[in-house]
């Protein structure tokens, strides 16, 4: 809702992340993203990204916000917002979810963990203040909902995250994508996933304030780890494919137009019951309006967020994210375009500057995921 | 030949009445990796302070403005297979475009290399 963004809370100033000086020492450039000064790189947003790539890069993504429901139901409860079945989901493991408004609109993209005694959720930086007033005023009285502001989050990220957290925290080795363990580090309870934002195979760790730091210096003196800043981590998600919302997702795009089908659980695609059930359903029977693609660009010149889309003189949709992909060795770019023109394999131009540039509609992920599903295959 | 530098981090070496034009050192460290460079087109005319070329760092697209009043003679070729000079060798083989001077005194507004060091050591 971009007319309302800046009322109530203007001139908010910029916070700073309980790793802020550890950043600054590490040579981060600081910029201010969500609400907090963060750092966009370090020694250079192509070599962070092939790094992560190759070996393991860290991320601090503590600007995001750590929710902790408890009390009798909140499985149940949290279905009539988000339209996963939690239900389902066993102690020690996560999965995506969208929390979503009435008409079926993307207020947020989540994790959600079951914990055992309790629910984690995993919110973005920048919505999570609507989200907690969200969940506050949508969720009985019997569900509690904690914001865990003393912790931080880091993502360890790469081929080689395995092997470098390994070291800190042994039993880290026998998870799989996306299941989450409570574990102990030099006394501090911490809690870790396998799970990130890169494609890559990777962990986040959920930490104390007070830990973050001494954390951070064990993983990155080992010679396979360096930090990596804001700017690597959004090529990264952008090669896997992975939408980023306030680009890719809004609260008047629905999962289906956002090409997260996925997320809606067969069971509650056969109950209901979830918001926006009716536009969603709809779209996922007859085919949503427009969907989200990605895009491979002819030449060298970047297509970036906001270019208008052209099938000859009708303009046909706009790119939401885009950028040069070090990993790829080329443009690549994600944005809405008509069903029918939503085939990989269509040609389409973006404008840039005035001149049109060709793309064609690709399959995602530009890059091949290689998360590890399953232990000793 | 004298060299000047602009507030805006263009340099322009000045050799009679052609100049060449490129960006800082300092300009291509704050951009970062540079994946794409738009030179302008050989006959041109720029007018100072107005847009020239656009410079595409991994994570934005930038403007480079002309230095002084001129006329395109070249833009470098280069560029367009390899951006990448622009963050190795900004001040030399990384040069943008070369041009003619319409108004030389227009050079006398522009800082010499100590003004210009003396600028960034302040940002």
């Amino acid at each position: 809702m971009t007319d309302t963004e800046f009322t109530g809370e203007e001139a908010v100033e910029t916070a700073t992340l309980p790793l802020d000086a550890w950043h600054r020492a590490k040579g981060g450039r600081m910029v201010e993203f969500a609400g907090y000064w963060m750092p966009i790189q370090y020694e250079g947003i192509m070599a962070e990204h092939l790094w992560v790539r190759e070996s393991a890069g860290l991320f601090d993504v503590s600007h995001m916000g750590q929710l902790l429901l408890s009390g009798g139901g909140v499985a149940e409860a949290l279905e009539t917002l988000v339209p996963g079945d939690i239900s389902a989901l066993k102690p020690g493991r996560m999965r995506y979810s969208l929390l979503l408004n009435e008409e079926g609109g993307i207020l947020d993209d989540l994790m959600i963990t079951n914990e055992g005694d309790q629910f984690g959720i995993v919110v973005n930086g920048a919505v999570k203040w609507e989200d907690i007033g969200h969940l506050r005023e949508n969720l009985p009285d019997h569900v509690t909902l904690n914001h865990n502001e003393d912790y931080g989050l880091l993502a360890l990220q790469g081929p080689k995250a395995v092997d470098a957290l390994s070291r800190l925290v042994p039993e880290v080795a026998s998870l799989v994508f996306m299941q989450a363990i409570p574990a102990e580090w030099q006394g501090h309870a911490i809690g870790i996933s396998r799970s990130g934002y890169t494609g890559e195979d990777g962990f986040e760790i959920s930490l104390p304030n007070e830990a973050l730091t001494a954390f951070a210096d064990a993983l990155c003196a080992m010679e396979e780890v360096k930090p990596i800043g804001l700017g690597a981590r959004d090529s990264l998600r952008l090669e896997a494919g992975l939408p980023l919302y306030g680009h890719d997702l809004n609260d008047e795009i629905d999962p289906i137009e956002g090409d997260l089908a996925f997320a809606i659980s067969k069971r509650r695609r056969e109950e209901q019951g979830f918001p926006g059930a009716a536009r969603i359903l709809g779209h996922l029977a007859d085919g949503p309006p427009r969907r989200r693609v990605g895009l491979l660009i002819d030449g060298k010149l970047p297509v970036r967020e906001g270019a208008a889309l052209f099938d000859g003189e009708d303009q046909i949709g706009v790119v939401t994210s885009g950028g040069f992909a070090p990993s790829v060795g080329a443009p690549i770019a994600m944005g809405y375009v008509p069903r029918d023109h939503a085939v990989p394999g269509t040609a389409i131009a973006a404008e840039v500057r005035g001149k049109r540039v060709h793309c064609t509609v690709a399959a995602m992920p530009f890059v091949p995921h290689r998360y590890v599903r399953k232990q000793g295959g | 030949m004298p060299r000047y530098y602009t507030e805006e981090h263009e340099w322009i070496d000045v050799d009679g009445d052609v100049a060449t034009v490129g960006i800082t050192d300092f300009a291509q460290g704050q951009l970062g990796d540079i994946v794409f460079v738009e030179v302008p087109d050989t006959g041109a005319e720029l007018t100072a302070g107005g847009d020239a070329a656009v410079v595409e760092s991994v994570k934005a697209a930038s403007d480079v403005y002309a230095p002084v009043d001129g006329t395109v003679t070249e833009g470098n070729g280069q560029l367009e297979e390899d951006p990448a000079l622009v963050n190795s060798d900004p001040e030399g083989e990384g040069w943008f475009f070369r041009m003619t001077l319409s108004d030389k005194s227009q050079l006398d507004g522009l800082m010499n290399a100590a003004a210009y060091k003396a600028y960034c050591d302040d940002l």
